[in-house]
């Protein structure tokens, strides 16, 4: 018996120079930025401060970081596939082989839905929601730690098959019986399945912690109708996360003992039964499209509302959109397969149902125009994000809606117009909004602005790259091209196939401006530096200091009213002087923990001894998993203390620097 | 740069209406309902869609914060009558869409046969990997990678497949299907014209997908008696034994012919799930979960 | 005046609201975010028993249900956990009254329960096993084993937690965060009752009658 299970030196793909390029190139960046960190010598101060972290604000920084540095790797598959695209036409093959370019569309998808486009998501949520609720953290801070590294340990094997082993070739669904073990018997598809579970354990954490957050924890006086919307729309995310994702781990649990243990519930063969993955999945799948899209649709009614100095129009027609999305999301699943051969009512129940959810989030668009309506709109970098989703999204919505009529769907199914429909309501939806919300919270994490003008460029860049590279692929479709095509044989789709990747180049553009915007306002952060409240803004997150202290608000927010800081400083404004003062008390805040961190090293090691059958180390991961959280159970202090002095001297200092 | 755009879009879809290959340029009557279908909805849709993206850029181009202008009302956050629009505007047109929808599903279900005075022929469709096997259980023939059917006759389609799931789609006859193992899926295309159409698996299925696609004559009803006469004379018989030798994997393979077909071949398919590869192990498996 | 305007014009905030009321007790949080993992929890059982009702009669020749399902045993089964449950019951209610020695006693008969559950379950699993009725022999085996295994799995775990919050017991008394953990505990040994009346009926009652 082999000790190290599959595993032997030829996993590592050493004849593959793009491979080995790529994983040279991500091995060179990890070891500058460890080298780095050593040469400022930031290692304790950076396990202190943000490894072991319980703060929501520094987790969902980190989990923002997470998402960047994913879409990095993300993009790179899609203009690989662009490229490939654009010259295998005729007879030629392109310079990817199928083996390859099959992982790539595979890892493409996996990698922007699960650790781009959801950390990015849960980490706004992580920064804003609490400050948004007048709160000191969330219900359960060392598990949001946790899910966090969850979440990166998912990211981490995901990358790891780059080097070691391969992966998946069976696309991010990973439809049975192609991803079972006998059409499908590398490691590849179990790289897919450990990261999806561990992160989805991640992620299924963090929804619970933020129902919990969100249901328990808001400050004195805020009731349900005076939330902000992106608090309604991150509880309507986090209901669907909860509601969703264990149907996600079932799923994969069930093709995870297929392909070890030999059951049968999706094989060709023993009475498996494929569609039953393909429904379990989208029964996940289709509110996941939505556990994306709605904070994105928070974050747009913050911004709009705030840079056009007003109350967001139909406050109540908005969350009643919100809660009617979250509900209606779980019955239209099966537009994801009209093609399986359902009979017509099946079909045309679930396309009506589909067009259904398209109202709610119509009258959400009329919402963000008329609160632009008799507004003073400031064109800021967070604005254009918002305007160039309205205009995008309905154009994406228009086709969608398209799909739900099954006899469309009978034609278009798979197609690349399909893959033109969801970039658009993910990039010119999910990606713009988390722009947007990049661009107007990044003050309040670090207490300066971005750099205006390169965020301007990059918005260009993206918008114009978005157009490019999509609207071609509406086309091609029409044109009768599916997706996932390594070659192709029809000259004429190629005209357009290289306009599309002109887009992706452009969106690279973007890309390269956003980094470079960072740079730039990092480097002139003291010129940049704010106040509290740069953006004259109206929710809670603003009333305090940039960056927030650990404690958030020294004394627990009154609300009294919706947009609870904007009505509150018009009563200052009124009475022309600040409110009574209260004195200052001790605050108990969590301690730092290492059970996150820990326990995710430990993640890391059962899923990688899992993928290459290594069941002695599985075993002493799960140990270790275990005695970690016995350590943490039986930890005897848990909290300390923030003496109120401190936290007077904080807020005499961030006063001073207030009123400078 | 939006409007360029919006131009080239317009352009590539005129140019696209006329000759390319596509779901565009129907050839038979599925495939043209189907883009009547698809020009209604996008039709009933545009009609708001357009006014609305006009109308975000001129609300924010008109209230901009250096347009003095323009009325400042702070406290404008609420109408009831402009809720009521806002929610009737979207709701109206899902209710004509979501009628198309509902009509159009009964329509064009894939498993109604097309109504036509004359006979239709069957076809068992075998998704194989890579390649498409048709085999003509009436003429007793069967082909690789090529369909041939008459002109305006209703062509009655039995899906399966042998080994992973793939997706049959002759963009201008019409719908597609999806091909599974252990189960047989229906569907009816007709076409109305004379010439070679594309078809193509739409259902990724593995390293020889991209050349998983097949030509589809549309012939006159002399030329099919001819083609199947012509088949029945050349070529080898597809017997348990030949079936065993397709079903290897292979890719990019060019179309041939069986000049006959063992009685039942399909069925057996369908029965055994994996067909003859593990019959051993699923002869009696998959029979229950055949649809239909 | 549209009908909009007649809601707008209703003074919600002259109803005193307990959603005003600020962050929520520990304790409060607790118990309500375990609940919300509970329901995440079901709906994951919701799957398999989903998964369950699509395959049960796909048992590819091999047996089925009625041919090896024993009423006895499960009859047994049933009892064990739900007297389990009235015992987790007592230890709550011991707890609550800081009865140090109620508590051990109930937490001793609940696990000797939930063992014994467990105990004639693998034996049942074993039994299948040996016939040949394994997981891999149909798709209906494979949820079958996979729906019950996963209750199956849940009932160890609790069974590991209850020890291990026993010794918590011991080392912190009766520490607001050890009560708090206890809740939890009650409350998920008394989903797992729920899940397995579930099973008991959907799997063994009706596989039975079929």
């Amino acid at each position: 018996m082999n000790l190290l299970g599959k595993l032997d030196w030829n996993a590592i793909p050493l004849h593959e120079p793009i491979i080995m390029g790529a994983t040279a190139f991500m091995v060179l960046v990890v070891v500058a930025v460890l080298g780095f960190i050593t040469m400022k010598g930031a290692w304790l101060y950076l396990w202190r401060e943000w490894l072991t972290s319980v703060d929501h604000k520094r987790i969902g920084v980190m989990y923002c970081i997470l998402a960047l540095v994913m879409m990095l790797r993300g993009f790179s598959d899609a203009i690989m596939m662009r490229a490939q695209q654009a010259v295998a036409a005729g007879g030629a093959q392109g310079y990817l082989p199928p083996e390859h370019f099959d992982q790539i569309f595979s890892a493409h998808g996996t990698i922007m839905i699960f650790f781009m486009a959801m950390p990015f998501v849960v980490g706004i949520m992580n920064f804003a929601v609490p400050l948004q609720l007048g709160i000191r953290d969330v219900a359960f801070p060392t598990l949001n730690s946790v899910s966090f590294w969850l979440t990166a340990s998912g990211a981490l094997l995901i990358n790891l098959s780059l080097a070691v082993g391969e992966f998946s070739k069976a696309g991010w669904w990973g439809y049975p019986p192609l991803s079972e073990l006998q059409y499908s018997p590398g490691v590849g598809v179990d790289y897919y399945l450990w990261s999806l579970q561990i992160s989805g354990l991640g992620t299924l954490l963090a929804g619970i912690n933020f129902v919990t957050t969100i249901l328990k924890m808001r400050a004195p006086g805020m009731s349900y109708m005076r939330m902000p919307v992106f608090c309604w729309t991150s509880l309507a995310t986090n209901l669907l996360i909860v509601a969703a994702f264990p149907v996600l781990t079932a799923v994969l649990a069930m093709l995870l003992l297929d392909r070890y243990l030999g059951f049968h519930f999706f094989t060709n063969d023993a009475g498996g039964n494929q569609m039953l993955y393909a429904n379990l999945f989208w029964v996940w799948g289709h509110p996941e499209v939505y556990i994306l899209v709605l904070p994105a649709f928070g974050i747009f009614s913050e911004v709009i509302a705030t840079f056009s100095g007003k109350p967001l129009f139909g406050y109540r027609s908005m969350v009643a959109a919100t809660m009617t999305i979250c509900v209606l999301s779980f019955l239209v699943w099966l537009h994801h397969f009209f093609t399986m051969g359902a009979s017509a009512n099946v079909n045309g129940f679930f396309g009506v149902m589909s067009m259904v959810i398209a109202l709610p989030t119509g009258v959400k668009i009329y919402n963000w125009l008329f609160t632009m309506y008799g507004g003073r709109v400031r064109f800021t970098v967070p604005v254009l994000w918002s305007i160039g989703f309205m205009v995008t999204f309905v154009i994406g919505g228009m086709t969608g809606v398209l799909h739900a009529v099954p006899p469309v769907s009978f034609q278009l199914h798979n197609s690349v117009f399909l893959i033109a429909h969801f970039h658009n309501v993910i990039i010119g939806g999910v990606v713009f909004g988390l722009m947007a919300g990049y661009n107007y919270w990044f003050p309040k994490a670090f207490g300066f602005v971005l750099d205006e003008r390169w965020g301007k460029a990059s918005f260009w860049c993206w918008f114009i790259g978005f157009y490019l590279a999509f609207m071609p692929l509406y086309l091609v479709g029409l044109m009768g091209m599916t997706r996932r095509l390594q070659h192709y044989d029809n000259l004429a789709w190629q005209p357009w196939l290289i306009v599309a990747m002109v887009g992706a180049v452009v969106i690279l553009g973007g890309i390269v401006c956003q980094v470079v915007q960072l740079v730039v306002s990092i480097r002139a952060r003291d010129k940049l530096r704010v106040t509290g409240d740069p953006w004259n803004g109206r929710t809670l997150e603003w009333a305090t200091a940039s960056p927030p202290p650990a404690w958030n608000f020294a004394l627990a927010p009154n609300v009294t009213g919706k947009d609870a800081f904007w009505t509150s400083k018009r009563e200052q404004a009124k009475q022309g002087k600040p409110g009574p003062s209260r004195a200052y008390e001790p605050i108990e805040m969590p301690k730092n923990s290492a059970t996150g961190f820990v326990s995710a090293f430990f993640a890391v090691v059962i899923g990688f001894a899992m993928i290459w059958h290594i069941w002695w180390m599985a075993g002493l991961g799960l140990l270790g998993a275990f005695v970690t959280l016995l350590a943490f159970a039986f930890r005897r202090h848990t909290e300390f203390e923030v003496p109120a002095e401190q936290i007077a001297q904080f807020e005499r200092a961030h006063q001073a620097g207030a009123a400078v | 740069m939006r409007y360029g755009l919006l131009a080239v879009v317009l352009i590539g879809a005129a140019t696209l209406g006329g000759c390319t290959e596509g779901v565009l340029d129907p050839k038979g009557p599925i495939a043209l309902a189907e883009r009547q279908i698809l020009l209604n909805s996008l039709g009933i849709m545009l009609a708001i869609v357009v006014p609305t993206i006009l109308a975000t850029l001129a609300v924010g181009y008109w209230f901009r914060a250096s347009n003095r202008r323009a009325a400042y009302l702070p406290d404008f956050e609420y109408s009831g009558r402009l809720e009521l629009l806002v929610w009737s505007i979207p709701a109206m047109t899902v209710l004509l869409v979501g009628g198309v929808a509902w009509v159009g599903s009964h329509d064009l279900d894939p498993g109604k046969p097309i109504s036509s005075t004359v006979t239709p022929i069957t076809v068992q469709v075998v998704s194989l990997d890579w390649k498409w096997l048709f085999i003509y259980p009436e003429q007793g023939i069967a082909s690789v990678n090529k369909l041939v059917v008459p002109v305006g006759t209703p062509i009655s389609f039995e899906l399966t497949s042998s080994s992973v799931m793939n997706s049959f789609h002759v963009p201008q006859l019409g719908s597609q299907i999806y091909t599974m193992s252990g189960m047989a899926t229906r569907l009816h295309l007709q076409a109305d014209h004379l010439g070679t159409y594309p078809g193509l698996s739409t259902m990724f299925s593995g390293d020889g997908f991209a050349d998983m696609h097949f030509t589809v004559d549309a012939v006159t009803d002399d030329g099919f008696a001819q083609w199947v006469r012509q088949t029945r004379e050349t070529g080898s018989a597809l017997d348990k034994q030949a079936y065993a030798d397709l079903v290897k994997p292979s890719k990019a393979v060019a179309p041939f012919t069986y000049r006959a077909v063992a009685s039942g071949l399909f069925g057996s398919i369908v029965n055994a799930g994996m067909g003859t590869q593990e019959s051993s192990l699923s002869i009696c498996s998959t029979s229950q979960r055949a649809e239909r | 005046m549209n009908i909009a305007t007649a809601i707008d014009s209703v003074p919600l905030e002259a109803l005193p609201s307990a959603s005003e009321a600020g962050p929520a007790p520990k304790r409060i949080v607790v118990a309500y975010g375990f609940w919300i993992f509970l329901l995440s929890d079901i709906v994951m059982f919701a799957a398999l028993f989903a998964s369950y009702a699509v395959l049960v009669r796909s048992t590819a020749g091999g047996p089925s249900g009625a041919q090896l399902f024993n009423q006895a045993t499960v009859a047994i089964e049933t009892a064990c956990l739900l007297v389990s449950s009235y015992t987790c019951g007592l230890m709550s209610l011991a707890i609550n009254s800081r009865n140090r020695v109620g508590m051990y006693l109930g937490a001793v008969i609940t696990f000797a329960l939930g063992a014994a559950f467990l105990t004639l379950e693998i034996g049942e699993f074993a039994d299948m096993i040996a016939r040949g009725a394994t997981p891999q022999r149909s798709a209906f085996l494979s949820a079958f084993f996979t729906l019950v295994g996963c209750h199956g799995l849940h009932v160890t775990l609790g069974l590991i937690w209850l020890i291990v919050m026993m010794v918590q017991a011991s080392v912190f008394g009766f520490a607001a965060r050890v009560q708090h953990r206890l809740l939890c505990f009650s409350l998920f040994w008394h989903a797992l009752d729920i899940v397995w009346v579930g099973v008991f009926t959907v799997v063994y009652l009706m596989g039975v009658s079929s």
